[in-house]
């Protein structure tokens, strides 16, 4: 053990307080104060808490600091040391059941937390996944790899493109269905480049994640994987979705287009919505329920097209009253070759801003409109800005939302620079990002309060 | 010995010098002090208290308001995590397979979605965390400088989350108890649980309004030896609380945990005793039941029936019992349920052996099969030794048969659907093997008639760990001297001034831990207001104001001090304030149109004189009629503006001056 962990995380007047009794983090201690003794042993101290306290665990368990000022003794009457792993089980072989990979990328969606120190041992080993969700043995054969390890905030091109090409490698050995266990906050993000960058793909690409982590005894983790892993190994909707809570409860998950998939509350277990229309398909525990019926079909060739061209130099620009042309003069003398803008109502940006955009167009930098409405078209035509606009190369981007038309413009400039050749490829829709009719049903967010949403939210669960 | 066996308690050794097990257990009136020390009787409590505060502990939803209807509901299943088992072993993977549904009713008046478990807590409400910190320095604990949440795992669903987010602010306290002292383990502040609305078969329903309330946890050291002895500790600490005026009061906002162990036992928990009073006869019957297993083990191992030697059989024995008029079994084959025999080997007359006061070792079987197997309506078991009547003596004699039971052996039959009754079987197995080890590490729930019921499997020790949700907090030296600047005097100290002053007897215990004590201390010493007289107001009137539904908790301390100072300057006779404390209690505040008009010298004299003449008038004087009569008609006119007893020597002295 280095020094650091000796006391890992101590700073200042506590690592002094420590070093000057002797004593180190998994000590067993007593330590006397002005206040007080106290009993337990030496924590690991996290590394932003204050430089002023010891954490000892008390022998009930509970953690508590000490302020070291206040410490006159600490004597040691033993050690122990916090040494966790996960408990392994053979993942079952059935010679029946269909293969099923599932890719890590770093979030927690199986783990167990570390109770000294609060850090969270991630589990991803088929052994491990089998120790903390049995279930899954029941539904396919199970093989995993780990293709990263970081926070969803951190997943960008570079990860994008690892993924898809080893999801092809996958459709290539000929696995029933794929599975990646990917961070929710930017699990949209990675939906959508993958949809763009694995096309055709004979079996489902599924992925999941969750909103509570699975060491607490509510996490939605084990559901949402038994899930997505049925839903790899056995559904026929051969696209990539993000299979994850339909409502709070624990009754069914929703398969939803990865490219109409958006995160829509920083906490809630139902946070994935399909934006603008339906979601695939309904799963519980038993069954895969297709709510429509214009997916891509399971096959069972091996063959998938992967492109994983990308250019960096994109962004996006989220519109606001009083936004300066700077914003957008600075992105293009910084070099970006593509701007999305999220703009207001129907795709409105403010009169000052033209002459930059104006320049954009000049320099080749290709201008895209989305709405921060999220719903709905952009619709440029009914006011004069709107034409104004258009006028001076501002493409509106129909109804594709802002980070997914973020993501294909990136992959669409990864293939050509040529802005016509852009312009045709944003227009095509490759997976549903654009789509032709906004259908009724697919804008529903209820009001609470009114009479017959509270009589809905009282005869079904939330 | 079966890896599915429950941990079993070996906290105490069995005494070795005397003929420990032949001691007689009397009946609960019976037991004497020197009884309970040969049993050595030991008793911890663990008290809830709720706090008084306006929000609840994590989250901004008002706190303390109940009410059953609810507007929508969530369910959810609680899984065991890797956390709190280390790993999965049988029992907890089959717990989790009968799993339950758990079913929240949610009132969106009292509960956001923190409580839902679909937002993360917000911060630590400050005004609990003064409140607790002010109880800590009361019971002289060692205060932490720096708390940090954890979360405390429970897997029956009574919080959303799975987890308890509790923290402890002081450690080391101590509080005086007749000659000695008890000391406080530890002072915990950490948020209440759902109630539980119903647990039926396979689904539990619980109501979120208590959820997220802060309490306190005071945990006490095993350190009480008769069970009188735990509900007087019990008391103690109730008032103690209740005198800093920042707790909770009425059904439930008060609960506790009692631990007890005997020698030779192990330290079993009792939760949710809701009623100090009831203390004695639980904790008498948990003695008495881990002596009688102590016992039941002895006698096991005698007849050769030892963890080793164990033996036991299951068989599906529907169609031998299908034609059974025995109602239970009979309507469960109709339904088309199965019927499982289980045969424990040397077992023959056990299951009638006595653990508590009218309970026996079958009950032990029957809480486990109800809880873990879900088979929640009663009977759901019956078995050879039973004495009432289930099958006829033939139709036990064909189950004997076909389990090929022997004379020595007892039968168990359990019914319903097959999963249930698969998991049942394996539930009297397990705990009729745990018969032969000791007594199993539970928690038990406390029941009405004295007795106690299985509730839980003990959970893992390991079941605390850090909330990483939220940062830890400094407790500052300011904080706590502020905090030492609001804190009542002992309760016990008042009330031996109070003897003192002459307070009345009936007042001094409700007057000692009243939110009026600090006022009374002041009027008595700064205004010189009769003591006694004090206690009468704080303690009599406000007794009878409740009784007539006068809404007292909006009766602040500085109304009450206003309208006592009124009547101390004869602004309002004492006569009047009964009904001014109703009265401001309603209002709001002490306005000077609300006080009452002190007549003048020349009204009380007219009415004095009318009131008289008018009874001279209405009835002859007999013994005192008139005068009883002149005061009712002054009265009417003069009541609570004038004080009685000059009023009556007035009207004495009128009716003389008619005569």
């Amino acid at each position: 053990m280095t020094n650091n962990d000796n006391y890992k995380g101590y700073r200042g007047e506590a690592l002094a307080t420590l070093k000057r009794f002797k004593a180190m983090v998994w000590s067993d201690v007593e330590i006397k104060t002005s206040t007080g003794t106290f009993i337990g042993i030496v924590l690991p101290r996290s590394e932003n808490a204050d430089p002023l306290h010891v954490v000892i665990k008390v022998r009930s368990g509970y953690n508590i600091g000490i302020l070291s000022e206040k410490i006159t003794d600490i004597k040691i009457t033993g050690r122990k040391e916090a040494n966790y792993k996960i408990p392994e089980k053979e993942f079952p072989y059935s010679p029946g059941k269909p293969m099923v990979k599932l890719f890590g990328t770093g979030g927690t969606i199986a783990s167990r937390l570390d109770y000294r120190t609060g850090a969270v041992i991630p589990a991803f080993s088929p052994g491990e996944l089998y120790g903390s969700v049995p279930e899954l043995a029941d539904i396919c054969n199970l093989e995993t790899e780990k293709l990263y390890g970081v926070f969803s905030e951190n997943m960008g091109p570079e990860q994008w493109r690892g993924a898809a090409e080893a999801i092809g490698k996958e459709i290539e050995k000929g696995v029933a269905g794929i599975v990646i266990g990917h961070g929710t906050d930017t699990m949209h993000h990675t939906a959508a480049a993958l949809s763009f960058m694995v096309q055709d793909s004979p079996v489902p690409i599924v992925m999941v994640g969750s909103q509570r982590s699975s060491d607490r005894p509510s996490s939605d983790a084990a559901l949402n994987l038994m899930h997505s892993v049925k839903s790899a190994a056995e559904s026929d909707i051969a696209e990539v979705t993000v299979c994850m809570f339909g409502g709070t409860s624990d009754v069914y998950g929703l398969l939803h287009r990865g490219t109409r998939v958006r995160k829509m509350h920083s906490s809630y277990r139902s946070t994935f919505r399909t934006i603008g229309d339906i979601p695939v398909a309904m799963v519980d525990r038993d069954k895969i329920t297709p709510i429509r019926q214009d997916y891509k079909r399971r096959r069972d060739d091996k063959n998938v097209t992967i492109n994983t061209a990308f250019e960096e130099m994109v962004g996006i620009v989220y519109y606001y009253p009083n936004m300066r042309p700077d914003m957008i003069d600075s992105m293009i003398d910084n070099g970006y070759k593509g701007i999305v803008i999220a703009g207001t109502g129907l795709g409105h940006v403010n009169k000052p801003l033209y002459p930059a955009l104006k320049r954009a167009q000049e320099a080749g930098v290709a201008v895209y409109m989305t709405v921060q409405t999220l719903w709905g078209y952009v619709q440029m035509y009914v006011y004069d800005t709107g034409r104004d606009m258009m006028d001076i190369g501002v493409i509106p981007m129909a109804n594709m939302l802002p980070e997914v038309a973020y993501v294909k413009l990136g992959w669409a400039m990864g293939q050509t620079h040529d802005l016509e050749e852009v312009k045709k490829i944003m227009h095509t829709p490759i997976s549903g990002e654009i789509t032709e009719r906004e259908p009724s049903n697919g804008y529903l967010i209820m009001q609470g309060g009114v009479p017959e949403v509270e009589e809905f939210i009282s005869k079904y669960r939330k | 010995m079966s890896s599915e066996i429950k941990q079993i308690g070996v906290d105490r050794p069995l005494p070795e010098d005397v003929d420990y097990l032949n001691f007689r257990f009397k009946p609960f009136k019976e037991m004497t002090d020197e009884d309970y020390a040969f049993i050595g009787f030991r008793s911890g409590l663990e008290i809830h208290q709720q706090l008084l505060t306006k929000k609840k502990l994590f989250c901004r939803c008002p706190a303390g308001q109940y009410s059953s209807e609810f507007d929508a509901e969530i369910l959810r299943h609680m899984r065991p995590t890797l956390s709190e088992l280390g790993e999965y072993d049988g029992t907890a993977l089959m717990e989790f397979k009968t799993h339950k549904e758990i079913l929240y009713h949610i009132n969106r008046d009292t509960v956001c979605t923190y409580e839902m478990d679909d937002t993360p807590p917000f911060e630590l409400n400050e005004e609990a965390l003064d409140n607790a910190l002010e109880i800590g320095l009361l019971y002289k604990c060692s205060l932490v400088d720096e708390i940090h949440i954890a979360r405390k795992q429970y897997l029956d669903g009574s919080i959303p989350t799975g987890f308890q987010r509790t923290t402890i602010v002081g450690l080391n306290g101590s509080i005086p108890f007749k000659d000695r002292i008890v000391d406080i383990v530890q002072l915990g502040l950490e948020e209440d649980s759902c109630r539980e609305f119903s647990d039926i078969d396979h689904r539990r329903v619980y109501l979120t309004d208590r959820l997220g309330i802060p309490l306190i946890e005071t945990v006490t050291a095993p350190q009480m030896i008769t069970p009188d002895e735990v509900a007087e500790v019990g008391e103690i600490l109730r008032k103690l609380t209740r005198s800093t005026g920042k707790v909770r009061t009425g059904l439930g906002a008060g609960r506790q945990d009692v631990n007890v162990s005997v020698h030779g036992g192990t330290r079993i928990e009792i939760k949710g005793v809701p009623r100090l009073p009831s203390i004695p006869r639980l904790t008498y019957n948990e003695a008495m039941r881990q002596f009688n297993l102590l016992r039941l083990r002895a006698e096991l191992n005698a007849r050769g029936v030892t963890p080793e030697t164990f033996s036991s059989q299951t068989e599906d024995v529907t169609r031998i019992v299908s034609k059974t008029k025995y109602q239970p079994i009979h309507d469960a084959v109709k339904a088309g349920k199965m019927v499982r025999c289980v045969k424990l080997s040397g077992f023959k007359g056990l299951l009638n052996w006595q653990t508590q006061t009218d309970t026996y070792f079958s009950r032990e079987i029957s809480d486990r099969v109800r809880v873990i197997a879900c088979l929640t309506t009663l009977p759901n078991i019956v078995h050879s030794d039973s004495m009432t009547d289930t099958l006829t003596t033939a139709k036990w004699k064909e189950v004997r048969k076909a389990m090929n039971a022997e004379e020595n052996d007892a039968v168990v039959l359990v019914w319903g659907d097959s999963r249930d009754t698969e998991t049942g079987a394996k539930e009297i197995i397990i705990r009729a093997q745990e018969a032969t080890v000791g007594i199993p590490s539970e928690t038990r729930q406390a029941l009405s008639d004295g007795t106690n019921g299985f509730e839980r499997i003990l959970p893992g020790a390991d079941r605390m760990y850090p909330d990483t949700d939220l940062p830890p907090k400094r407790i500052t030296d300011d904080r706590i001297s502020t905090c030492s600047s609001e804190l009542p005097e002992y309760f016990w100290k008042r009330q031996d001034w109070y003897r003192d002053l002459g307070v009345l007897e009936d007042c001094i215990d409700s007057l000692s831990i009243s939110r009026f004590a600090d006022l009374f201390k002041k009027l008595v010493e700064e205004d010189q207001i009769n003591p006694k007289f004090l206690g009468v107001v704080f303690v009599q009137f406000m007794k009878r104001l409740r009784k007539n539904n006068v809404p007292l908790e909006d009766l602040t301390v500085e109304m009450v001090e206003k309208i006592l100072l009124a009547h101390k300057t004869e602004k309002i006779a004492r006569e009047g304030l009964l009904d001014m404390l109703a009265l401001i209690a309603c209002k709001g505040d002490v306005l000077e149109e609300n006080l009452p008009k002190i007549p003048s010298e020349e009204e009380v004299e007219t009415v004095v004189t009318a009131s008289a003449t008018e009874a001279v008038k209405l009835t002859p004087d007999v013994d005192g009629s008139r005068h009883r009569l002149a005061m009712r008609l002054a009265m009417a006119s003069l009541k609570g503006r004038y004080s009685g007893n000059k009023l009556a020597t007035r009207v004495a002295a009128a009716l003389r001056g008619l005569n």
